[in-house]
């Protein structure tokens, strides 16, 4: 069954724009049945089927389940029949046992029969499913049918990719198989390849991001031109593929060879925190210690409910004298303590780090998953404290992202999971992410910003804060809950007892509002609201200063649409790989932040040349990559905002 | 705040969306600084017919609220007079509120700026919202039975934020129609991604 797994990994891997010489192995491997040639790329617009055992993973749990069962009870019988034999002693059981009348009642063959037939055709059914089940990648689209009686037919395309997870339960990972999934936006719309080879799905990850990221198209009109890009994404898969071979299980020439090849492939990917042969593994920015792990799992807000809980139980065993009361609680804390090993189990392997197409977040040690998010994926970072974690300095960080649902569950607890991108960090780690999420900027820049987002803050510099009358409304908070800018993002800072810093990228906000109820039209201030996709943060923002609100308001209207304008993410590569090509003022940006303006300038200038400086950035970017803005599109980039007031203009006026 | 220079373009880009244009004079409380007015500019305003439909279904909405409130009185007989209490303050309430119908509808303004439409809402609790074009992912017009007897549509914005929720309502048809074309159209012209 896992004969195809290695002649997969057993194969170079093809740099993209590279053919595939025929090797020896794969032409015998080619005879395994219904296996189209795997030949080193999966994303080369033919149909690819899945792991072979993906029915046993799916559905075969069941199977394995009847089977022990089964043999349990044989075992049952054999010791029997062998301690009937030596003893001497009867069956020990009654002619009611089914084994027993069957055995007696000579209708054994006719049974057996039935069962093999039955089993037959199960395994056909599987067979068929795995047979129908197939893949396609095409530069434009993931394509997923599958089905016997049923067919669907799932197709994403790949500039609207959200970001692709690899998953390995532990199953899974003793075949060699992982779960591929690639996140669209939108309630469970996402396509899944479960199962995949091991191998396989980070070499998959890495041609569908290339793809996706429109490096490659640029790359492909360039080599038409003459003018072959250099370097890049495929030199790295180039590179990467080199290691792969070098690494990977040379040609199975015998049986067993290829048994120790097998067992050896299983125990270096057991031992690998994140495959990814095709890539030197990403350093991980942060490193998660077990102590702050357990620590801050301990001591959060969460255990104090438990506590008063248990207080409150105690008490009313001493008030009622009646003990069993304690015992209600012990489900309770079952239930609360396992769901706090599993999240330190969860996140004790817990990386991430920048890759070429994004972020990549991994995590798990038995069962692993890792996540890759493409730049522009991230619609909003929520940086936060619970009140017990301030004595340690320690920050979570979560995000919302476009993409929902997810393995294994479905509901907010596996929404809230896979927002989580810092489950705990020390503020300089939480640092270090942040540049991470927010990429293009400059650390010296960043740094002063978000630390001041994280500090008490009593008469602060860079944010606009709320005016004193805010007490009412913001009892501890009105000197910490205000905003800044960061050039492409705006920072909104809140909380005194639970600190909190929410920042949202211009380019991925949907909508901004203002209002205002009576309370706060008595005092003079207003709520601003920045409206992002769903998910567990909410960007708003309240008793600000109606004058502040308004000049909020304003140039987040205007900002959005300058920076939506000049966004150039969804074929993130596309921009890189011209810049590499041409000479370009800041190469090593991605699309998305090289086309904002800095704070400085944004700040003093009129509105009308704020936008200017982005004008060459977007006049030199790929029309291929902009596929879909029509040619007359480029007037959208110096529009000029209708309210031009230098005067509300942010928090540099205010000092 | 309101003194900068006004940007000519709404005007022209606007009228394929129909003849309530202009005739606004929206800040219905005109200078109290402690209001919002983030936008400085005229708002186009929901047809004058748009009052009637908000009386005629705040009346009816009105009349089924108060008897539900009444169920209690009518049921236990008439005898327990406290009871009619609340049909009575639901009565002020409603009154209150249908009184108020005429400066709610005239604060419903829209303005389709160069790039993002904005609309506000409300007197009590104000809102305005500011939709890029390019953020929008459908637009929807929508008729009731009370809405096409009177020859009125609304307009609804999605954007991939649930929070954005703008509705215009109070157009007439053909402004709806016209309105849906004209930001489809921007939108086309103006496509972001998410």
């Amino acid at each position: 069954m896992t004969d195809p797994r290695e002649g997969a990994s057993g194969e170079s891997v093809e740099p993209v724009d590279a053919a595939a010489p025929a090797e020896p192995i794969a032409s015998a491997e080619a005879a395994v049945p219904a296996e189209p040639v795997p030949d080193g790329e999966l994303a080369d617009d033919e149909w690819h089927r899945l792991h072979p055992a993906t029915p046993l993973l799916r559905g075969g749990i069941a199977l394995i389940a009847i089977i022990g069962f089964l043999i349990a009870q044989f075992r049952e019988r054999a010791i029997d029949f062998v301690i009937a034999n030596t003893s001497g002693r009867g069956g020990g059981r009654g002619p009611e046992d089914p084994l027993d009348w069957l055995l007696s009642s000579g209708l054994l063959p006719a049974v057996l029969g039935g069962a093999v037939l039955v089993i037959a055709l199960v395994v056909v059914l599987f067979w068929l499913s795995w047979r129908m089940h197939t893949y396609r990648v095409t530069p434009e689209l993931v394509e997923v049918r599958s089905g016997v009686l049923f067919r669907t037919h799932r197709k994403a395309r790949l500039d609207r990719i959200q970001g692709i997870n690899i998953s390995r339960p532990v199953i899974a990972r003793i075949f060699g198989a992982a779960k591929f999934e690639v996140q669209v936006a939108g309630d469970d719309a996402n396509v899944k390849l479960d199962y995949l080879r091991s191998a396989d799905a980070d070499r998959l990850r890495l041609e569908v991001l290339q793809l996706a990221s429109g490096a490659q198209a640029v790359k492909r009109a360039k080599a038409a031109g003459g003018a072959r890009g250099e370097g890049g994404p495929a030199g790295a898969a180039a590179g990467g593929g080199g290691a792969a071979a070098a690494t990977g299980v040379s040609g199975a020439s015998t049986a067993s060879a290829k048994l120790s090849g097998f067992v050896d492939d299983r125990v270096q990917e057991f031992l690998a925190p994140e495959l990814d042969p095709n890539a030197a593994p990403p350093e991980s920015v942060v490193e998660m210690h077990a102590g702050r792990l357990v620590g801050s799992t301990v001591v959060n807000d969460s255990t104090i409910w438990l506590l008063v809980l248990i207080a409150g139980s105690v008490v009313a065993v001493v008030l009622s004298g009646e003990p069993w009361i304690l015992f209600t609680t012990i489900p309770l804390i079952l239930a609360f303590g396992s769901f706090q090993i599993r999240k330190v189990t969860k996140f004790l392997r817990y990386t991430i780090a920048s890759t070429e197409h994004g972020i990549r977040v991994g995590y798990g040690v038995l069962s692993t998953s890792n996540e890759t998010i493409p730049p522009g994926r991230i619609h909003s970072i929520s940086v936060n404290q619970p009140l017990l974690w301030r004595p340690f300095g320690w920050w979570h960080i979560r995000i919302n992202r476009a993409s929902r649902s997810g393995y294994g569950g479905n509901g907010d607890a596996q929404q809230q999971q896979n927002a989580v991108v810092l489950p705990v960090g020390s503020q300089d780690d939480a640092l270090r992410v942040l540049e991470l999420l927010l990429p293009g900027h400059d650390p010296a820049e960043l740094r002063p910003v978000v630390e001041s987002g994280f500090a008490r803050d009593r008469g602060s510099s860079e944010y606009t804060v709320s005016p004193r009358r805010a007490a009412v409304l913001r009892w501890f908070s009105w000197r910490r809950n205000g905003f800044a800018m960061l050039g492409d993002a705006v920072l909104l800072r809140r909380g005194a007892i639970w600190r909190e810093l929410v920042i949202v990228p211009f380019a991925r906000m949907q909508s901004v509002s203002l209002s205002q109820g009576p309370l706060n039209r008595s005092l003079s201030l207003s709520v601003v609201n920045v409206h992002t996709v769903q998910g567990p943060i909410s960007a708003r923002l309240g008793a600000l200063d109606v004058r502040d609100a308004e000049g909020l308001f304003r140039q987040l209207a205007v900002s959005g649409v300058a920076a939506a304008a000049g966004d150039l993410t969804h074929r993130w590569g596309a921009s890189r790989v011209q810049e590499s090509a041409a000479p370009a003022p800041s190469p090593e940006l991605p699309g998305e932040s090289a086309t904002f303006v800095s704070q400085e300038n944004s700040r003093d200038l009129p509105d009308g040349q704020r936008e200017a400086p982005s004008d060459p950035e977007i006049a030199h970017s790929d029309p291929e990559s902009r596929r879909d803005d029509p040619p007359a599109d480029p007037p959208a980039a110096p529009r000029t905002p209708p309210a031009a007031d230098p005067t509300a203009l942010g928090p540099g006026d205010r000092a | 705040m309101s003194d900068s220079p006004q940007n000519p373009t709404p005007a022209a880009s606007s009228d394929a969306a129909g003849p309530a244009a202009a005739d606004v004079a929206a800040p219905v409380v005109a200078d109290d600084p402690r209001r919002i007015e983030p936008v400085p500019g005229e708002w186009r305003r929901v047809s004058p017919k748009y009052l009637r439909y908000d009386l005629i279904s705040m009346a009816i909405f009105s009349v089924v609220f108060i008897f539900a409130m009444a169920l209690p009185w009518l049921l236990s007989g008439m005898d327990i007079w406290f009871l009619l209490l609340l049909p009575i303050g639901t009565f002020v309430v409603m009154a209150l509120v249908l009184i108020f119908t005429p400066r709610r509808v005239r604060a419903i303004g829209y303005q389709l700026r160069e790039d993002d439409l904005v609309l506000r809402r409300g007197i009590l609790f104000q809102r305005f919202v500011a939709v890029p074009y390019g953020r929008m992912q459908l637009v929807d017009v929508t008729r009731g039975p009370i809405e096409r007897s009177l020859g009125l549509s609304q307009l609804k914005l999605v954007t991939a934020a649930a929070a954005s929720n703008v509705q215009i309502p109070g157009l007439t048809e053909a402004d709806a129609d016209a309105l849906r074309d004209h930001l489809v159209e921007l939108a086309e012209t103006r496509r972001a991604g998410l």
